[in-house]
């Protein structure tokens, strides 16, 4: 049966909490997930007092004064902190998102940061993607085209482009996929909104021509179809992109080639 | 020890089954006929509360009702085995658990279909 407790070396205990930064009079809590797989201690959630007077207005900024200034062990992934790159995707407040780009005012009185759900955990707030990666692969996100190459660019109409839009803006951040009930249960079989929405994205490519053998690939009762429209992830993408609409569009897709 | 097959290796695993697009439509049809058919029905249990044992025969027992009647059933024990079937592939994933809870909501969805139909059917020849 699917799981619905967290195993016994899982459960997540109480941390410690650091001081409050002497002289601060206007400081945000945030509560934070810790595991460290090197002591096999259950995973805590440590809380931590951040000047709001010193700190940048984004939850990364916090995240990054708090390796700084209070606990140099903190483990996270950053690296554009302008939401291109999609590192640092986490749970914050509830919410997978990306921390560069979530305002901490919007987060509450207490920001409580947790890695993305119900995946292996590296460290801290490191999620292991590897799996994912590998389901972004087996949909081969690249150009496949057995026409003899044009000597420049290979054409597109604006309208043709067009369809790409709403697509081509995904990072690849996994707050989707991770948001998803479906890929919590069945993630070893189902692909899941963030590889969809790109298989997606080469299916509608007016210049790719292996559209059918990508509809053969996906047309399975778990790889594809055990999307049931839930919609977390339309609601929890950090570009505001639609997955569940992209993976409606390939099922209508296989309705439409039958 | 844990598995050392490639990340991809395992994604790609039996690979795809070529099928669901029928499970998946034959879904929403059944969804969408069964929206005019349960208001009719529900409309016309109503019309017929209060009435008696005879009268509830005679009602069956007249053509159109009996046909609407017969796909009535047809499309919720359709639909029903469609949507529990997902039920199952989604949270049981131990596999013979998986396949014996599958085979028996499939067989009980058969069989209360068939003694509907069989319902319908005596009831309107005898009727006839």
């Amino acid at each position: 049966m699917a799981e619905f407790t967290l195993p016994q070396n899982s459960k997540v205990v109480p941390g410690r909490e650091h001081p409050r930064p002497a002289g601060a009079t206007r400081t945000k809590t945030f509560k934070v997930y810790r595991w460290d797989p090197d002591t096999g201690d259950n995973p805590r959630v440590d809380t931590y007092h951040v000047d709001m007077d010193s700190c940048a207005p984004m939850v990364l900024d916090a995240l990054i004064k708090i390796k700084n200034e209070i606990d140099p062990t903190l483990t996270f992934r950053r690296s554009c902190r302008e939401g291109v790159c999609g590192s640092c995707a986490m749970n914050i407040a509830g919410t997978n998102t990306l921390a560069c780009t979530k305002a901490i005012e919007e987060c509450g009185d207490e920001v409580r940061i947790y890695p993305l759900p119900h995946m292996p955990v590296v460290k801290d707030l490191v999620p292991d993607l590897t799996d994912a990666y590998a389901q972004l692969r087996l949909v081969e996100p690249w150009l496949k085209s057995d026409s003899a190459p044009p000597d420049r660019e290979r054409l597109q109409s604006p309208e043709e482009r067009a369809k790409l839009d709403g697509m081509w803006e995904c990072i690849l951040c996994f707050s989707c996929t991770t948001s998803c009930p479906s890929y919590w249960w069945n993630g070893d079989r189902y692909l899941g909104p963030a590889v969809l929405l790109q298989a997606y994205r080469w299916i509608a490519d007016s210049r790719d021509e292996a559209t059918g053998e990508r509809l053969d690939a996906l047309e399975d009762p778990f790889r594809l179809y055990r999307c049931h429209t839930i919609m977390n992830c339309t609601k929890t993408c950090p570009k505001g992109l639609n997955p569940a609409k992209a993976i409606a569009e390939i099922k209508k897709l296989m309705v439409a080639r039958r | 020890m844990a598995s050392l097959r490639s990340p991809l290796g395992r994604a790609r695993g039996l690979g795809s089954a070529k099928d669901g697009t029928h499970h998946w439509w034959a879904q929403r049809v059944t969804a969408i006929a069964l929206v005019p058919l349960v208001l009719w029905f529900v409309v016309s249990a109503i019309g017929l509360a209060g009435a008696s044992h005879a009268a509830a025969l005679a009602w069956i027992g007249h053509p159109l009702n009996a046909v609407l009647l017969a796909a009535l059933v047809v499309a919720v024990f359709h639909h029903a085995q469609l949507g529990l079937q997902v039920v199952i592939e989604d949270y049981v994933h131990c596999e013979a658990i998986k396949i014996a809870a599958l085979l028996a909501v499939k067989a009980a969805c058969w069989l209360l279909a068939a003694a509907a139909l069989l319902s319908i059917v005596r009831i309107f020849v005898s009727a006839s």
